[in-house]
């Protein structure tokens, strides 16, 4: 029993991580007023970068930060398109989702030989105490951090501002401009380290399927975490559990057929969100491109 | 130069634009992964003209995705993204096979009820998230990617029931041959028919070795319909308004809620028309196993996004669709470059088409510099 | 003379232009070092423009600005704030969900090591800086909380904690009570004692008069003219500002009420954020007369509104139209009840900006017989309608009946809206800030409309913040305070003083 529960949170655990990783990511730059939804594109991109370069380099450090300047490189482009363009950041976002998992699975085929699959890396990313994932560790530490900034430090108060009312941050010569790109492009390396922690950790290589909506249950976090850090990582622990759940339920001899029990993350992911209403406490500027001198 | 500005201020510009800086990112992609882009691309163009049958195959592999596209584009309408037309067009499989193989019946009947359970399916699937979001405030692009993977699971589910799967297959049932909207269907395999394809080798071609059916002309009708309702009825105009601007719609007397989901409800139905001709229609006239989403819906976003969102610029864009999609696959058998290069294409275009107010911009900016220039002389 | 004038502010033949749209064309400004100077001009005449780039928010298409004689190339505001330029919004720039202080220090932040904010520091720097110019203020409340004057409060302190030295206020007294705009000119006057320059933006005649010593006066985007305030009267102001002589006041026939038509029994509302706003609210109104409501911002007027329009949902109380109980139903049943309403917001609620003029029209119409059958649209007749409503309503350019909304100037815009209302033929009209962005002759326009469905015979009931208007329309002015009509006066008898201390909570309870 004491095991099946140790087990238990173990896999939770694992499975969480890659979800902090990319809502703590969404919560940076929701608060600086850009909509990302190509979350899911990014950690796609950061998963695949992550398994080939462990693969090739065999080293997983060095596999995990690469995977974080993929995710980091795309979500460049959102950037470039949402903040200096204008541009519809919903739909650029479906873009990205879609350049995200087409690269990975265009560049996989490349590298393996026209597979869609990566060669499992020869070492995964550590674990630690008992076989808790150290990405878990990461993680919390990042999550901690960017708690830290927003709420005690200036960059933190300027963030907030940008979100919540550019136009007053603008006037107190708070560059919204710059803070926001910051923003997104930290949370498409966030996002890629999320894909990492896929790759390099609940399993050992990429496939078109790792990533399966992982990005979009981070963003219904962010949702259900009424944008903050510490919210979101106890939503981010919630959906973690749901899918420990079904490993742990799952397997041969369960009375739920396993196609039944693999809804459960995505099912639960709606409900919560039903049962917290999530209209009211979304920054103000969320979704708003600014734009200086326009009346 | 005024020209220059009023040309860069027309929407079309920004898609014909977009569609080239796709190409060209493609391009560059290609090269660089080692491959000869203008043999690629040449490669892509022959597996779609070169031949009446390819052009057959276009014209089949567009029908789902004019629909899909459809419904993307009347959400859009309406204010709402349907990114949930993935998961509304698995449902309609769902519905057809399920009334397609439980339902026999005689043949127009059989068609026209596959068809209608199908458009059921995927419409209440659709209106969930429009209920959900009148109801709760959900923002429908969380929803509809939940609802996505839970109808990529339940079609499994659907497979393992014993009623319904094949044995020994990945697959369910075939539907009745009675339900089928192949065109010439139970006479192109008779004995009859032999002499005539003998006969006629290029209509052989076309009718006999391709999954040729009715599904565009319903598509077709389809898209006038849905045109017609956005603009010309009651119901279209208040679904406008609501799409526009809600806040106002309201204030008019407008019942906003329900309109969503009508609009959800709607879209989910036209998701699930692609998925019911697509059962009806093509090889093999069942559903399988799903390991990914087979991105029929996904692929309707940027057939919708490029449309501008307009009913009949979705038969267009959705032909379009189709030809990459299928001439994809000449790329990969001639030049042995990954198809997927044509997802990145696809990515690229609808990421130009979120830039297009850029456009406008440039045009801003010339109209200034020539007032600047005017002012000087 | 000339020579030994030391000026804060000089800009030099500034021009701006939006797109097409010429905003300023070679505008002048000479500002003395320690005056108040006014800048006066009609709605987007544009004065807030030509300040946004001395602030550096916008930057000029041609011209030269120089700040105590020094040429300045106006990049961004951090760079005004650094040649010791305030700026106070119309609109404030205050992050709402912040305390006062975190507001005051955004962007020059006071940090301990790595970044870390030291609120210890920032509380005793604000308390200073509230000690020095005696405008005193709770560092730690959120702005959310406090009143819009307390908000003012903050904004010109937070220019002062930035080492300002030239003040520009935009229009700050359009929220204010008459009291609390007396307490404003008087910190204005302290600020100047200090060594301060003050620019003050305004449309308001009476306010240059009280506070300033110079005025510029700016129409159409045209520098018209510098003039010592203390050698002009209001009329001549006026006429500057417009560019014709203007009647400040309109005329309209003795009041013909009728029965009671509406009535407001109990009304309990509360707002977006689960606070009661309305609180037992009493009102009504008679056929034939428009009802004024005064008061300022934030003290049940919005709730109101929403509660008579179905809007909102209300926790008590009766709203009674017509003898029919119309609480707690549709926008739909406000509607059908003939109440129709040219709403606060135009750009939310009254029009669809993508919808074309002729759709527009159609807004509260298109279900009605004509207008569709068996539901679908008859757009002959919708078109005939609208274009019958642009000629009646002289809605400008005259063709505009496929344009889209969006490309109408604000005025224009207003008209489509009240053509709609109106021609629907409403018992009682609402109007909310009719005339809020408008220049006088949209103005006029606007309150001729009122009074003529006053004169036919119908109800109106007029919400304004501006108490001039308020005073000028209505027959009669309830004063709304905390979510409760405090009193009720005869238009003919009422004081601007009178009203002013009422609408600020010195009711006839004696609570001031």
């Amino acid at each position: 029993m004491l095991n099946t529960i140790s087990l238990g949170i173990v896999i939770t655990l694992m499975y969480s991580a890659p979800l902090i990783f990319a809502g703590i990511g969404g919560v940076l730059t929701e608060r600086s007023g850009v909509i990302n939804i190509g979350i899911e594109g990014m950690m796609a991109f950061g998963a695949f970068v992550g398994a080939a370069v462990g693969y090739y380099s065999q080293n997983p450090w060095i596999a995990f930060l690469a995977a974080g300047c993929a995710g980091g490189s795309l979500a460049l482009i959102h950037a470039i398109a949402c903040i200096s363009f204008r541009a519809n950041q919903t739909i650029s976002g479906v873009a990205l989702n879609f350049m995200g998992s087409g690269l990975a699975v265009f560049m996989s085929r490349m590298l393996f030989d026209g597979a869609t699959m990566t060669i499992p890396v020869p070492k995964k990313l550590p674990k630690i105490l008992d076989g808790i994932e150290f990405t878990f560790i990461m993680a919390i530490i990042a999550a901690a951090l960017l708690w830290f900034i927003m709420y005690k430090t200036k960059w933190g108060l300027r963030l907030i501002a940008v979100g919540e009312h550019p136009a007053a941050a603008d006037t107190l010569g708070v560059n919204v401009y710059y803070v926001r790109y910051i923003s997104v492009i930290i949370s498409g390396v966030l996002a890629g380290f999320g894909g990492a922690s896929l790759t390099l950790s609940v399993v050992s290589n990429f496939t078109p399927t790792v990533v399966s909506g992982q990005g979009f249950i981070a963003l219904a976090a962010v949702i259900f975490g009424k944008w903050t850090p510490h919210g979101c990582v106890a939503s981010c622990l919630l959906f973690g559990f749901a899918q420990a759940l079904v490993v742990m339920l799952g397997g041969e001899g369960s009375i739920i057929p396993s196609q039944i029990l693999a809804m459960l993350p995505y099912v639960l992911t709606i409900l919560m969100l039903i049962i917290f209403d999530g209209r009211s406490t979304a920054p103000k500027a969320s979704g708003v491109p600014y734009l200086k001198g326009v009346r | 130069m005024e020209k220059l500005q009023k040309i860069l201020r027309k929407p079309l510009t920004a898609i014909i634009i977009s569609i080239l800086c796709g190409f060209l990112v493609g391009a560059v992609i290609l090269g660089v992964a080692g491959y000869n882009p203008v043999n690629a691309y040449s490669a892509l163009f022959s597996g779609i003209f070169s031949k009446p049958k390819y052009i057959i195959q276009v014209i089949i592999k567009a029908t789902p995705l004019i629909l899909t596209g459809l419904s993307v584009a009347f959400a859009f309408k309406t204010g709402l993204f349907n990114i949930g037309v993935e998961g509304q067009f698995i449902m309609g499989s769902i519905g057809a096979v399920l009334a397609g193989y439980l339902l026999p019946m005689p043949a127009p009947f059989h068609f026209i009820v596959v068809i209608l359970s199908a458009m059921i399916f995927a419409g209440l699937w659709g209106s969930i998230c429009g209920y959900l979001k009148a109801k709760f405030g959900i923002h429908e692009v969380i929803t509809s990617i939940m609802l996505n993977w839970i109808a990529l699971y339940l079609n499994n589910y659907m497979i393992t029931l014993p009623f319904l799967k094949k044995p020994n297959s990945e697959s369910s049932y075939e539907i009745g041959k009675t339900a089928w909207s192949v065109f010439l269907g139970n006479w192109k395999y008779s004995q009859d028919a032999k002499p005539f394809f003998k006969e006629h080798p290029v209509l052989g071609d076309v009718i006999l070795r391709t999954d040729l059916n009715y599904g565009i002309i319903i598509a077709i009708i389809a898209v006038a319909v849905i045109w017609f309702l956005l603009n010309r009825t009651n119901k279209g105009y208040e679904l406008r308004a609501v799409g526009f601007n809600n806040h106002a719609a309201q204030f008019a007397g407008i019942n906003v809620k329900k309109n969503m989901i009508i609009s959800m409800a709607v879209a989910g139905a036209l998701a699930g028309l692609a998925g019911g001709l697509q059962i009806t229609g093509v090889m093999p006239h069942r559903i399988s196993t799903l390991s990914i989403h087979e991105g029929f819906g996904f692929d309707g976003i940027s057939v919708a996004l490029i449309a501008g969102n307009s009913p009949w610029g979705c038969i267009l864009s959705g032909l379009l669709f189709g030809a990459l999609k299928f001439g994809a696959t000449s790329i990969q058998s001639k030049v042995g470059a990954p198809s997927e290069v044509i997802n990145i294409v696809i990515g690229v275009i609808v990421f130009f088409v979120a830039m297009s107010s850029v456009l406008p911009m440039i045009a801003d900016m010339l109209a200034k510099k020539q007032k600047g220039s005017e002012k000087d002389a | 003379m000339k020579d030994n004038t030391v000026y804060a502010v000089q800009m030099k033949g500034i021009s701006k232009y939006f797109g097409d749209f010429c905003a300023l064309n070679k505008v002048d400004l000479n500002i003395k070092k320690g005056s108040i100077h006014a800048l006066l001009g009609e709605n987007g005449a544009g004065k807030s423009t030509l300040m946004n780039i001395l602030y550096g928010l916008y930057q000029a298409d041609d011209g030269e600005i120089f700040i105590n004689g020094e040429k300045v190339n106006m990049k961004n505001p951090g760079m005004a704030i650094s040649k010791g330029i305030g700026m106070v919004h119309q609109h404030f720039m205050l992050v709402e969900p912040f305390t006062v202080a975190q507001n005051m220090i955004l962007g020059n932040e006071i940090t301990s090591h790595a970044g870390i904010i030291d609120y210890n520091k920032v509380r005793e720097k604000i308390k200073d800086l509230s000690d020095k110019y005696k405008l005193y203020i709770n560092p730690d409340e959120k702005i959310e909380d406090i009143s819009v004057g307390m908000q003012q409060r903050v904004e010109i302190l937070k220019a002062l904690f930035r080492g300002a030295d030239i003040l520009i206020l935009d229009e700050p007294t359009a929220v204010l009570t008459p009291q609390e705009i007396g307490e404003l000119i008087e910190i204005m006057h302290k600020l100047v004692e200090s060594g301060k320059t003050i620019i003050i933006i305004t449309h308001k005649l009476s306010e240059i008069k009280q506070s300033s010593d110079t005025c510029t006066i700016v129409r159409r985007g045209n520098y018209i003219d510098t003039v010592n305030v203390s050698e002009v009267d209001e009329t001549e102001l006026a006429s500057m500002m417009v560019g014709r002589s203007v009647d400040l006041h309109c005329h309209k026939k003795e009041v013909q009420t009728g029965e009671e038509i509406f009535k407001i029994e109990n009304l309990v509302v509360k707002d977006s954020r689960g606070i009661e706003a309305v609180k037992g609210l009493n009102l009504s109104i008679k056929k034939g007369e428009i009802l004024g409501i005064a008061g300022i911002d934030g003290n049940g007027q919005k709730e109101l509104v929403e509660a008579i329009t179905n809007m909102t949902h209300t926790e008590s109380g009766k709203i009674i139209m017509n003898g029919v109980e119309i609480q707690n139903k549709t926008p739909l049943d406000t509607l059908n009840n003939k109440i129709c309403t040219i709403p606060e917001d135009r750009h939310k609620h009254g029009l669809v900006l993508d919808f074309s003029v002729e759709e527009n029209m159609a807004l509260n119409g298109y279900k009605k017989e004509n207008f569709s059958k068996n539901g679908v649209l008859n757009l002959k007749y919708i078109k005939d309608y609208a274009a019958d409503l642009i000629e009646k309503f002289d809605i400008r350019p005259a063709s505009c009946g496929k344009i889209k909304a969006r490309s109408l100037s604000g005025g224009n815009q207003q008209k489509v809206i009240i053509a709609r209302e109106v021609t629907n033929n409403p018992d009682l009209l609402i109007a909310v800030q009719p005339t809020r962005g408008l220049d006088v002759g949209a103005i006029e326009f606007v309150h001729s409309a009122l009074i003529e469905q006053r004169d036919n015979g119908k109800a109106v009931l007029l919400v304004s913040l501006e108490l001039d208007e308020v005073m000028d329309v209505s027959d009669r002015i309830a004063v709304i305070y905390d979510g409760q009509i405090v009193d009720i006066l005869d238009a003919k008898d009422a004081d601007e003083n009178k009203i002013g201390l009422l609408m600020a909570g010195g009711g006839k309870d004696g609570k001031k």
